[in-house]
C-alpha cells in the first residue's frame, strides 16, 4: 500500500518515517550508526530525518527536495512510504508523491500550529483523490504532552478540513523524535485512546469499491505482432473501474463503435473468463473495427462517460511559465491525448485562506483554480465525482507536465473552437471580383471537395489520381492533392514524432476551402478518417460542398458516406460510380469515358 | 489484487506507455535478476512478445555463465538482442584488471562510456542473428531516445528519488533537484530534441518482491544466484574481477526468499559484493555521470 506523508516544512515528516523504519527494524543495521557517527563528526545533533535525506543537496540544506520512497512490511502487508517535501518551492514534487498514494499522513507541529502548507497540502491531497487522511500532531514533547493543546489543534484543523469536505480518519498525538505513539503507545499520553501510527497504517483500507463501478478501460494501444507470427489483434489497457466478462458487448467512446469480446488475452496465466479494476489486460474482438488508443471501452448498458470538447475543471498549475489563454497545450486524460486551450478562468483559490478571487487572466505557478477548457477533438471522460480515475487529467506545456486537474462538469454543446474560428474566418474572407456563378458557367461544373477514405493499401490513391485524370479529360477544372505533398510542403514545419493530427487536418480543410472557392473539383485520399475528421473537413470547407467516398471499410458511425465501395476491383467502374453521383448531384453536367 | 499483482500492473502500464510513446526505444538487460524480471514483464505487457530491442553492455569481464545464459535466452525467447562495448579501452588495456586504472575509472570506461556511445549509435552495435545464431554488426545506428532500465528505489539513496520517466540531457546528466512532475499515472512522455528519457518500471519493487515474483512466475534465472554446493552465491552480478559472492546456503528461489525474510541479510547491503560502490563518491557519482 502506498502512503504519502505531507505537511509544512520542518514539521517533522522525515523524522516520522525515520523513526517508523528504525522502530520496526526495517533499516540495515549499519545505517543508523553511520548517520549517528556522521552527525558526531560534523558536530550537529542526530536526527532521524537524516536517514532519509539521501541526496547530497538535501543533507546540506536539511530539507527534503524530492519525494523518496521507503519500504517496510508489517505482519499484514507491504508498505511504500512516500516522503513528500514540505517546502512550497517543491510543490510539484509533493503532488507527484501524493497523487499515487492510497492514504495520507498529514503532519502538524504541535508547537508551531497550523501553517500555510498544513492547509495547502490538506486541500491538495483531497483534490488528488486521496480519501483516507490521518493527522499526526507532532512534537508533543515540546508542549508537555498536553491533551489540551492537542484537542485545540484538532478542533481548529477539523474545522478547516470540513470546509474542503474532508473527513479525517483519525488524529494521533506523537513525538517522532522521542518515539511516542509511533510504533508503541506512549505512556506520557495515557489520555490518547486511539491507535499508534503503525497501528493506523494497518487500519487503512484498500479500495475494493472500484470493482463495483461502471466498466472503464482506457485503450492504451492496439497490438498486432504479425512479424512474430502472431495474428491476434489485441486491444490493450488497464481496467480503471468495474469488471467485464468474456463474450460481453463493448462500446468505444468517443468513436461510438461496438463489438463483442472474443477473448481475454494474457501471458503465463490460466485462461481468464473475467477481468476487473486494476488489472492490465488485453482483448480480441469478434469484429474488425478500427479504434484508436485513447478511446474508453465501456459496457453499453452501464452509465456512460461524457463525450465532449468543453468542460469545467478544478486545476492546479505548477509550470514555470503561467498558463495563458493564448496558447495551445496538450491534454492527457486516461490514455487520451488532445490539444486543449484554457477558455476561461472562473476563479482562483487561496488554499490557505480558502478565499476565491475572480478576474485573473492567467494561472501562475502554484495557483489552484476553477477553469473552463476546450479540446479541439471530442474526448471521452467521466466527472471526477462519479469516476475519479477517468475524470482527471494533466496538461503538458513545452514537453513538461505543468498542471493537473479533475473534471467537474461537461459543458459541451455550445459553439466549439472550430466553429468560432470558421465564423471569424468567413467574416474576414476576401474574394476577388469573379462571382462564383461566373466560374461555374465557364467551368461548366460546380466546385466540390472529394475525400476518399478507408484503410491503408486499398487503392484509394490510384482511384483519386485516375478520377482527377478522367475529370480533366472531360473538361473539368480539377486537382488531386497527395498527402506526401502536404507533409513535405505545407506541413513540413510540423514535427514528425508529434502527431499534430489536428493541425494537419485543419490545414487540409483550409486548403480545400480555397480550392473549392477557386471553382475546382478538389480530390484527396486520406487513411482511416473517422466521424470527427470528416465533420471537421466539412466544416472547414464550408460554404462549399464535400463528397465522401469510403473504400473497403466504412468507419463512420454517425454520418453516411456519399458512396461506399466494398473494394476497387475495376478502376473504371469505380470512377463511373463517382461520376454518376456527381452528375446526379448536378456537380457536373455529363461525363464520358 | 495482492502487492505483487499491483507492482506487476504498474510495471506493465509503464512498459506499454513507453512502447506507445517512444519511436526509438530499447531496454537494458544486465542479465541480473532485476532486468530479467523486467524482460519477463515485457512479455506480460506484450502478450508473449518483446517488441523492444534489448541492449547489453559487454565489458568482456562478465562472469562467463552470464553470457552463455544471455545468448541462450535471446534465442529461446526470440529477442532482438544487441550488445555494445568499449573496444578502444579494451584494446588499449585501460582497465582495472589490466592494472592501469582504479575500479571507478574502469567502470566509467567499460560501462558508462560504452553505454553512452552504444545508445547514441556512435559506436558499433552487434545484433543477434537468429538464423546464424551469432552476433553480426547492426546497421541501425539511430540513437535510442527512450531507455528502459531495471533500477529499484530500495537499492540505494539516490535511486529512491527517481521518477518512472526520468529525462537526461544530451550529456546524459541527471538533475536531481529539478525533476519533472508525475501526477497519477501520467508520465513525462514528451521530450525536447537532444534529450532522452530513462524509464524505470521497477522503481517500487524491493529485492524480496523480485524473488517472490521470480518464484510465482517461475522465471528462469542465471544459476550464479544460487549456492552450487560451496556455500556461496552471488547476490548482485557484475564483472568477475569486482564482484564477490556472499556466504549463503540458499540453493533455490524459495530458500533465497526465506533467507531474505529471515532478516539474516538486513545487515548486508545488496550491492556489498560490488567493489566499485565503496570507492570515492560511489554509486551516486557514477549515476550522475550516466551509470545505471
Amino acid at each position: 500500500m502506498n502512503i504519502v506523508i505531507v505537511g509544512h516544512v520542518d514539521h517533522g515528516k522525515s523524522t516520522v518515517i525515520g523513526r517508523l523504519l528504525a522502530d520496526t527494524g526495517s533499516l540495515p543495521e549499519g545505517r543508523l550508526e553511520a548517520v549517528r557517527e556522521s552527525c558526531l563528526r560534523n558536530s550537529r545533533p542526530f536526527e532521524y530525518a537524516f536517514l532519509l535525506d539521501a541526496l547530497k543537496d538535501e543533507q546540506a540544506q536539511g530539507i527534503t527536495i524530492d519525494t523518496a520512497r521507503c519500504f517496510f512490511k508489517t505482519a499484514s502487508r507491504d508498505y511504500i512510504i512516500i516522503d513528500a517535501p514540505g517546502h512550497i518551492e517543491f510543490l510539484k514534487n509533493m503532488i507527484s508523491g501524493a497523487s499515487r498514494a492510497e492514504a495520507a499522513l498529514l503532519v502538524i507541529d504541535a508547537n508551531e500550529g497550523i501553517r500555510e502548507n498544513s492547509k495547502r497540502h490538506g486541500h491538495m491531497v483531497a483534490m488528488l483523490g486521496v480519501r483516507q487522511v490521518t493527522v499526526l500532531v507532532n512534537k508533543m514533547d515540546l508542549v508537555g504532552y498536553s491533551e489540551e493543546a492537542f484537542e485545540k489543534l484538532k478542533a481548529e484543523y477539523t474545522a478547516y478540513l470540513r470546509q474542503i469536505d474532508v473527513e479525517p480518519v483519525s488524529f494521533i498525538p506523537v513525538s517522532a523524535r522521542e518515539g511516542d505513539n509511533i510504533a508503541e503507545s506512549s505512556e506520557l499520553m495515557p489520555w490518547h485512546d486511539g491507535p499508534t501510527v503503525l497501528g493506523q497504517l494497518d487500519l487503512f483500507t484498500t479500495g475494493r469499491e472500484l470493482h463495483e463501478k461502471p466498466f472503464r478501460l482506457p485503450v492504451q494501444d492496439i497490438y498486432k505482432f504479425t512479424s512474430s507470427g502472431d495474428d491476434r489483434r489485441i486491444v490493450a489497457g488497464t481496467i480503471e473501474a468495474g469488471t467485464i466478462r468474456n463474450g460481453e458487448e463493448v462500446l468505444f467512446l468517443p468513436s461510438g463503435k461496438r463489438s463483442h469480446i472474443a477473448s481475454i488475452e494474457s501471458f503465463n496465466t490460466p485462461r481468464k473468463e473475467s477481468v476487473s479494476a486494476g488489472e492490465p489486460t488485453g482483448f480480441t474482438l469478434s469484429t474488425q473495427i478500427y479504434i484508436r488508443p485513447g478511446e474508453i471501452m465501456v459496457r453499453p448498458g452501464d452509465p456512460q462517460p461524457e463525450v465532449g470538447t468543453r468542460f469545467r475543471a478544478n486545476i492546479f498549475w505548477v509550470g514555470r511559465v503561467p498558463m495563458s489563454k493564448e496558447k495551445e497545450y496538450k491534454l492527457k486524460l486516461g490514455t487520451a491525448r488532445a490539444t486543449v486551450r484554457l477558455a476561461e478562468i472562473v476563479n482562483t483559490l487561496d488554499a490557505a485562506e480558502l478565499n476565491l478571487s475572480r478576474g485573473k487572466q492567467q494561472l501562475d505557478c502554484r495557483d489552484v483554480g476553477e477553469c473552463i477548457f476546450e479540446t479541439t477533438r471530442p474526448i471521452a471522460f467521466d466527472l471526477a465525482s462519479r469516476n475519479e480515475t477517468t475524470g482527471r487529467f494533466v496538461i503538458v506545456d513545452n514537453y513538461e507536465i505543468a498542471g493537473g486537474g479533475i473534471v467537474l462538469e461537461n459543458l459541451s454543446g455550445g459553439e466549439t473552437l472550430l466553429e468560432r474560428h470558421i465564423r471569424e474566418r468567413e467574416r474576414h474572407w476576401e474574394t476577388g471580383s469573379v462571382p462564383t456563378s461566373d466560374r461555374e458557367r465557364v467551368n461548366r461544373h460546380r466546385s466540390k471537395f472529394i475525400v476518399i477514405t478507408g484503410p491503408p493499401g486499398t487503392g484509394k490513391r490510384a482511384l483519386s489520381r485516375e478520377l482527377e485524370n478522367m475529370l480533366f479529360r472531360n473538361g473539368c477544372s480539377t486537382y488531386y492533392l497527395g498527402m506526401a505533398t502536404m507533409e513535405h510542403g505545407i506541413d513540413s514545419d510540423l514535427r514528425v514524432n508529434e502527431k499534430n493530427v489536428e493541425e494537419r487536418l485543419r490545414r487540409l480543410g483550409e486548403l480545400a476551402r480555397i480550392m473549392t472557392d477557386a471553382g475546382m473539383i478538389f480530390i484527396t485520399a486520406i487513411d482511416d478518417a473517422d466521424d470527427y475528421d470528416i465533420a471537421t473537413l466539412k466544416l472547414l470547407n464550408d460554404p462549399h460542398e464535400i463528397l465522401v467516398v469510403t473504400v473497403s471499410r466504412n468507419d463512420l458511425q454517425n454520418a453516411e458516406p456519399d458512396l461506399h465501395l466494398e473494394e476497387i476491383s475495376d478502376l473504371v467502374e469505380a470512377i463511373e460510380q463517382i461520376a454518376d453521383l456527381l452528375t446526379l448531384r448536378e456537380i457536373i453536367v455529363d461525363y464520358q469515358i | 489484487m495482492n502487492h505483487l499483482d499491483k507492482l506487476e500492473a504498474q510495471s506493465v502500464y509503464i512498459l506499454r506507455e513507453a512502447y506507445r510513446e517512444f519511436k526509438n526505444l530499447c531496454m537494458l538487460w544486465s542479465i541480473g535478476k532485476d532486468s530479467t524480471v523486467l524482460l519477463w514483464l515485457a512479455r506480460k505487457a506484450f502478450f508473449g512478445h518483446v517488441p523492444i530491442p534489448l541492449v547489453h553492455i559487454d565489458t568482456h569481464y562478465k562472469i562467463p555463465e552470464m553470457i552463455t545464459y544471455r545468448d541462450r535466452v535471446a534465442l529461446e525467447w526470440n529477442l532482438n538482442m544487441i550488445y555494445g562495448e568499449n573496444r578502444a579501452a579494451l584494446d588499449g588495456r585501460q582497465t582495472f584488471p589490466d592494472g592501469n586504472t582504479d575500479r571507478l575509472v574502469c567502470c566509467r570506461h567499460l560501462k558508462s562510456e560504452a553505454l553512452k556511445r552504444t545508445l547514441s549509435g556512435e559506436w558499433p552495435r552487434y545484433r543477434m542473428d537468429h538464423e546464424l545464431k551469432r552476433y553480426v554488426p547492426d546497421d541501425k545506428r539511430e540513437p535510442f531516445t527512450g531507455v528502459i532500465v531495471g533500477v529499484r528505489a530500495d537499492e540505494e539513496g539516490s535511486r529512491s528519488k527517481e521518477r518512472y520517466f526520468s529525462p537526461r540531457d544530451s550529456a546524459n546528466s541527471w538533475d536531481v533537484g529539478d525533476q519533472p512532475p508525475e501526477f497519477w499515472n501520467q508520465f513525462k512522455t514528451d521530450f525536447a530534441p537532444g534529450t532522452h528519457v530513462r524509464i524505470h518500471p521497477l522503481l517500487d519493487w524491493t529485492e524480496l518482491n523480485i524473488w517472490e515474483y521470480i518464484e510465482r512466475e517461475q522465471i528462469p534465472i542465471v544459476s550464479l544466484y544460487f549456492n552450487q554446493g560451496d556455500g556461496t552465491r552471488y547476490r548482485s552480478l557484475g564483472c568477475a574481477p569486482c564482484t564477490n559472492p556472499i556466504e549463503s546456503p540458499s540453493r533455490t528461489v524459495r530458500e533465497i526468499i526465506e533467507e531474505l525474510e529471515s532478516g539474516l541479510l538486513t545487515n548486508v547491503a545488496e550491492r556489498s559484493g560490488r567493489a566499485q560502490d565503496k570507492e570515492d563518491g560511489g554509486l551516486e557519482t557514477l549515476r550522475r555521470d550516466g551509470y545505471m
